[in-house]
């Protein structure tokens, strides 16, 4: 497709459908997550973004439609195969999704201790490395509830780089964070990518910030992919989706409100009973 | 037609509910231990067991005070109030203890281990642990579920012993039965293989099932605040329905036909 057609995706979700109860979220959607790529994903709240990264990681299945994750189609995955290809894979919940019954150095070492012989102390200067790069080295021994919505996140970003994944899933990584921190996120989610030659999906509003560190962007509205490109292409896009979001304007063919009757007919009450 | 309807249509969603409950409790249960999770199993004997010990001792204790006082008023009646040791031991071996037991434990323990598990899903905590390549039924349900299959018999027979020292208690030191009947009345009467086995294997099946139910419904509750209540209120209700009716059943099967 696109970029470098020589190289395999290290993911790729091809015609995807995907619906909660009657309300259809996916319908037909392709997407291709190149090696050593960021590739970013953006759209409208409640498009959907959050639920792609569950489809990639096979946390939900799809209706329809397929998921390769490195060549290797995910459909008729056991749980076990599933937890055995997400050792690969780290992720970054919108939420942190910390554990609360652990300090912030034992949620960072948990899958160290869980899935590797290492000796205590190895893992001692492997927390702390990862703790360091997110700069809450001085927090280790914090409980998640001490944390603030933005250091719960970043530890929660340590966390998930804790195993070393090849792919890591960014779930609005900048949110909450002030400027230095959100400057020293992007930096560090370029520099994890470009020298350990990480693969990186990030979910994100911030358009300055994406449309900065991310290599290929894709904008999901209305269950569908409806412009894709590298930065430049997007902001040039003559596209009327990408020119909306691109340069956040009101109107296009994204309403900002969610269907409802006419407003002043609303506040008069004129078509109640 | 539509009452017909919508009892089909629940007989099939308890069924179906019955399947995936099943299977959940297979792959929880059906994984080789590791020595590395043995500490998960012993602070979930805590929580689970020790944590509920004030509640079965303080209730035993009232529960045994109040058969003394009952029984002696009824007994002394006909003179046979030094048979008040063996009616005591007998309700409480048989029938009281098992069921209050796993009322109080259904009321204490399985509520806590249901908001407990629907809070980790909330809260994408069991999503996390997916991420990071552990099975939450291995990790997160599993020793919950060993830790209440063990804790109730042991808080039923813990509460039997308070329950029969609290009848002592109030016949003997109270009512002034000779204390040398209250014990040699209940000796004679109880029977090991009948009546203390028969209540351990009852107190067994109840805690299998109250722990299941409370496990299952923290699981699948809707990943919402209000789904945490709901969860809840629906493991106490049907637990302690689930304890009162297999109670009718295993009784039926155990004691009718015995002298
Ligand atoms: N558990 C659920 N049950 C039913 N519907 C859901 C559930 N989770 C999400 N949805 C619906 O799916 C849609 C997509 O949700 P999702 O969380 O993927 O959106 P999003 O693009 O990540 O939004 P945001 O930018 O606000 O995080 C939403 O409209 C939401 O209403
Ligand atoms: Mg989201």
């Amino acid at each position: 497709m696109p970029q470098n057609s020589i190289t395999e995706p290290k993911v790729s979700m091809r015609d995807i459908h995907f619906s909660r109860g009657n309300r259809v979220i996916f319908d037909g959607v392709n997407v291709d997550i190149y090696p050593g790529k960021i590739t970013a994903i953006m759209g409208p709240s409640g498009t959907g973004k959050t639920t792609l990264l569950r489809l990639m990681t096979g946390l939900l299945k799809p209706d329809s439609g397929d998921i390769f994750v490195n060549g290797e189609n995910i459909k008729d995955y056991s749980e076990a195969q599933l937890n055995h290809m997400r050792r690969g894979m780290g992720m970054l919940f919108q939420s942190g999704a910390l554990f609360t019954d652990m300090s912030v150095f034992d949620n960072v070492a948990f899958a160290l201790r869980e899935h590797t012989d290492l000796p205590e102390s190895m893992i001692h200067d492997v927390v702390l490395m990862k703790l360091e790069a997110v700069g809450l080295r001085g927090a280790r021994d914090l409980m998640p509830r001490e944390l603030s919505g933005g250091m719960n996140r970043r530890v929660a970003l340590a966390r998930s780089i804790a195993l070393d994944p090849d792919i890591i899933l960014y779930d609005e990584p900048f949110a909450g964070q002030d400027p230095i921190t959100m400057g020293m996120l992007v930096k560090l989610i370029r520099l994890l990518n470009d020298t350990l030659g990480l693969t990186s999906v990030i979910v994100s509003h911030d358009i300055s910030e994406t449309s900065e560190i991310a290599d290929y962007i894709y904008l999901l509205s209305d269950g569908k992919v409806v412009a894709q490109g590298t930065s430049e292409e997007m902001r040039a896009s003559t596209s009327a989706h990408a020119d909306q979001f691109m340069h956040g304007k009101a109107d296009g063919p994204v309403p900002f409100h969610y269907a409802a009757p006419d407003y002043y007919q609303d506040l008069m009450r004129i078509n109640e009973e | 037609m539509g009452f017909l309807g919508s009892l089909g249509r629940h007989i099939l969603k308890f069924i179906q509910a019955l399947g995936f409950s099943s299977v959940f409790l297979f792959q929880a249960l059906l994984t080789k231990p590791r020595l590395k999770s043995f500490h998960l199993l012993l602070k979930q004997f805590y929580v689970v067991g020790v944590l509920s010990l004030p509640i079965i001792i303080f209730a035993g204790f009232f529960v045994g005070m109040v058969l003394g006082l009952q029984g002696y008023t009824v007994l002394v009646k006909y003179g046979a109030e030094s048979a008040l040791g063996q009616m005591i031991a007998l309700t409480l071996v048989r029938e009281l203890g098992p069921v209050l037991g796993g009322l109080l434990f259904a009321g204490r323990a399985c509520s806590a281990l249901t908001a407990e598990i629907a809070l980790l899903k909330t809260t994408e905590q069991l999503d996390s642990l997916r991420l990071l390549g552990v099975d939450p039924l291995h990790r997160v349900i599993a020793p919950r579920l060993w830790a209440g299959f063990f804790c109730l018999p042991m808080l039923v027979l813990i509460f039997n012993a308070v329950a029969i020292y609290g009848g002592y208690w109030i016949s003997v030191d109270w009512l002034g039965i000779d204390g040398g009947s209250f014990w040699s009345s209940m000796q004679s009467s109880v029977d090991f293989r009948q009546d203390i086995i028969n209540g351990v294997i009852k107190s067994i099946v109840f805690a299998i099932a109250v722990t299941w139910i409370a496990v299952y419904q923290g699981y699948v509750a809707s990943p919402t605040s209000e789904g945490i209540g709901y969860a809840t209120t629906r493991t106490v209700v049907y637990s302690s329905l689930v304890i009162l009716a297999l109670d009718f059943i295993l009784t039926a099967v155990m004691f009718t036909g015995l002298k």
